[in-house]
């Protein structure tokens, strides 16, 4: 009967298969992390693939927590992050065996936006993003007039990134000092066009978004100058804090420390073992050579050229471990963390 | 007595009830299959320009205009060959032994409410117990054999519910003439059984493989977002014994996947590239129920009773 021999075929094809099903699969580089860092790991990863022919490599978006969870359980080579490694990854890493490379690729830009139809904010300080977002805001703040009082009264509507993100981590590590701490009652989303979407409709919106987001959408959208807080460019700015002009994020901005604190660098992180297999090393010196470029590309800030320098001799040199001490920190330009003692 | 006044009258109710309810099984059919068209207008009008040949043979790219779902393609077969080569023996296999084996008791009882319940489970559910089971204990990793023995789990159920359905439909005279001819179960099995409810098993198998082939919540669960820019191993080799299971063992991504990652981009014309996919993916679930309508109508031209 044909069903039979079907079925026959079948059973002893899947008994062959579990014979076989020990052996692994040619060398594969398995990345896995931030969908903030993927864009600019997945350009990468397409010219390497082009240029080197046959070789591959597969990029995952599991966010930058779930990247670390698997690179620390040894499941993958490189972990793509939107911030440096906390502490309780570390140990995990460290428990498993895991030694790996802190590098630093490209910046990003925190971008706070409100709808083309929204002409009346000029400017935000990083004080009145705190009385928007901090989790005290939470069914208070819900109207425009309650953030600044020349502010028109109209509904305060929010949109952000979800908290599994890396980019909610730095969010709120940067606005509210305190890392996860955010009002709940907001639009939130690991998807960044949810944003997008939900702010260009409304007048009375606001939320914020990665750069390249901001920049894909810019005829929906308009991105709100920040004032940096009075603590980075001190009191040689101007006498109140009222006179101080706000900082739009762009390539300049970011690289000259100005947007600040919202500009963040992207890292990824190598496993030093799989650095030893050549196609391994191969590919994160092409990364180095030719990330920035592409990094700028998709809609990111490439790095001052000496960063990448470092984060060469960096790996000659063999420093391995993280130049954050598990906390993240805000405000810290590449060069400083590069050159900085490494911790594991 | 009625008067034929009231008889009348009685029929004309009647006929305006008959008349009402046909108006609301109209409407609520129009509903239905407005919202299909909509929902495909939308799909052709942003993604059918997208279709050409270049689209199916290129990998993913950061472009858009360069990015092509050869991979998903790939890697959607690859992954409905393991599911159907899994579920349809294991499927087939458990409903046949239900049917015509088991005796009826309260296992058996227990086993068809529960094959029923698992019909209904959330396909995420699976998707968790194939990560713990698959991913982790077997240590398939996330790999294509993952992937495709999740789906056949989760579609099992619903071919087991059609096999058996179908083998009910045989009339009992058919297996009481086997028998009387001293014919085995084995062999009532093979020669009658199987052949006469092949239709009624097929329709259910390729409904399944339908539901499969769009999943996405258990791939996500198992094989995360995962963008891959080449192909697994060929499953033939130049050298002995020619066939290679290397594959299974390879890391993919599916249609649905694709579409999900262009859906989440910034830029504006991979929504077009998420259409085009989303269309390709319709015509193929297209095919598959058109071939379990096709399959459907042919056997059952062969049966004579």
């Amino acid at each position: 009967m044909n069903m039979m021999n079907m079925m026959k075929r079948w059973v002893v094809g899947l008994a062959l298969a579990t014979v076989v099903s020990g052996v692994h699969a040619a060398a594969v580089i398995e990345i896995d992390g931030s969908s903030t860092v993927y864009p600019i790991t997945e350009a990468v990863a397409e010219e390497y693939q082009v240029a080197m022919g046959g070789a591959r490599v597969t990029v995952g978006i599991s966010g930058t927590g779930g990247g670390f969870k698997r690179f620390c359980r040894g499941e993958i080579d490189i972990a793509n992050a939107s911030r440096p490694i906390l502490k309780e990854e570390m140990i995990a890493c460290a428990q498993a065996g895991i030694r790996y490379y802190e590098l630093p690729i490209a910046y990003d830009a925190l971008t706070v936006v409100v709808s083309k139809s929204n002409t009346f904010v000029d400017q935000l300080t990083i004080d009145e993003l705190k009385r928007m977002w901090e989790p005290a805001a939470a069914q208070k703040i819900t109207n425009w007039n309650q953030v600044r009082p020349t502010f028109p009264k109209l509904p305060l509507k929010l949109a952000g990134a979800g908290a599994d993100s890396g980019t909610f981590d730095y969010w709120t590590e940067a606005v509210m000092k305190r890392s996860k701490a955010s009002r709940g009652d907001y639009q939130a989303s690991e998807d960044d066009n949810v944003t997008v979407q939900y702010v260009s409709r409304d007048k009375g919106a606001l939320g914020y978004l990665g750069m390249a987001y901001f920049e894909e959408n810019a005829e929906k959208l308009r991105a709100v100058p920040i004032v940096p807080p009075h603590s980075t460019n001190g009191a040689a700015s101007g006498a109140a804090n009222g006179a101080k002009k706000g900082v739009v994020p762009s390539a300049k901005t970011v690289n000259n420390g100005t947007y600040q604190p919202l500009s963040r660098p992207l890292f990824i992180y190598v496993k030093e073992k799989s650095l030893q297999r050549p196609e391994i090393k191969t590919f994160v010196e092409f990364f180095l050579t030719e990330g920035p470029a592409l990094a700028a590309e998709v809609g990111y800030v490439e790095l001052p050229a000496n960063a990448y320098t470092l984060a060469r001799q960096n790996l000659k040199n063999r420093k391995i471990g993280s130049g954050f001490a598990g906390v993240a920190e805000i405000g810290l330009t590449v060069e400083q963390l590069l050159v900085r003692e490494r911790k594991r | 007595m009625l008067d034929v006044q009231a008889i009348q009258e009685l029929v004309r109710k009647g006929r305006r009830y008959d008349a009402i309810f046909a108006i609301i099984g109209l409407f609520c059919m129009m509903i239905g299959i407005l919202m299909l068209a909509v929902l495909l207008g939308g799909l052709v009008d942003d993604g059918a320009h997208r279709l050409n040949w270049t689209f199916f043979e290129n990998f993913p790219s950061r472009r858009a205009q360069r990015a092509g779902i050869l991979s998903a393609m790939v890697g959607s077969t690859l992954v409905m060959l393991i599911t159907a080569a899994t579920a349809i023996p294991f499927g087939v296999g458990a409903a046949i032994y239900l049917e015509e084996y088991a005796r009826r008791n309260w296992v058996t009882n227990l086993i068809e409410i529960n094959v029923t319940n698992l019909a209904g489970v959330p396909s995420i559910i699976y998707g968790l117990l194939a990560l713990g089971l698959f991913v982790y204990a077997l240590d398939f990793g996330q790999s294509i054999l993952s992937a495709g023995l999740t789906l056949a789990l989760m579609i099992l159920p619903v071919i087991i519910v059609s096999t058996r359905e179908a083998i009910r439909a045989i009339p009992s005279s058919i297996r009481e003439a086997a028998y009387a001819v001293g014919a085995t179960r084995w062999q009532l099995v093979r020669d009658h059984i199987v052949p006469y409810s092949a239709g009624g098993i097929l329709t259910g198998i390729i409904i399944g493989l339908a539901r499969a082939i769009g999943e996405t919540a258990p791939i996500i669960t198992i094989g995360a977002l995962t963008v891959i820019a080449f192909l697994p191993d060929s499953p033939f080799t130049g050298e002995f014994p020619y066939l290679s299971f290397e594959w299974m063992k390879s890391p993919f991504t599916v249609m649905p996947i694709q579409m999900f990652n262009w859906l989440s981009r910034p830029q504006a014309a991979f929504q077009e590239n998420a259409a085009a996919a989303g269309l390709v993916l319709v015509v193929m679930t297209l095919i598959m129920n058109g071939a379990a309508i096709w399959l459907r109508m042919r056997f059952r031209k062969r049966i004579k009773w």
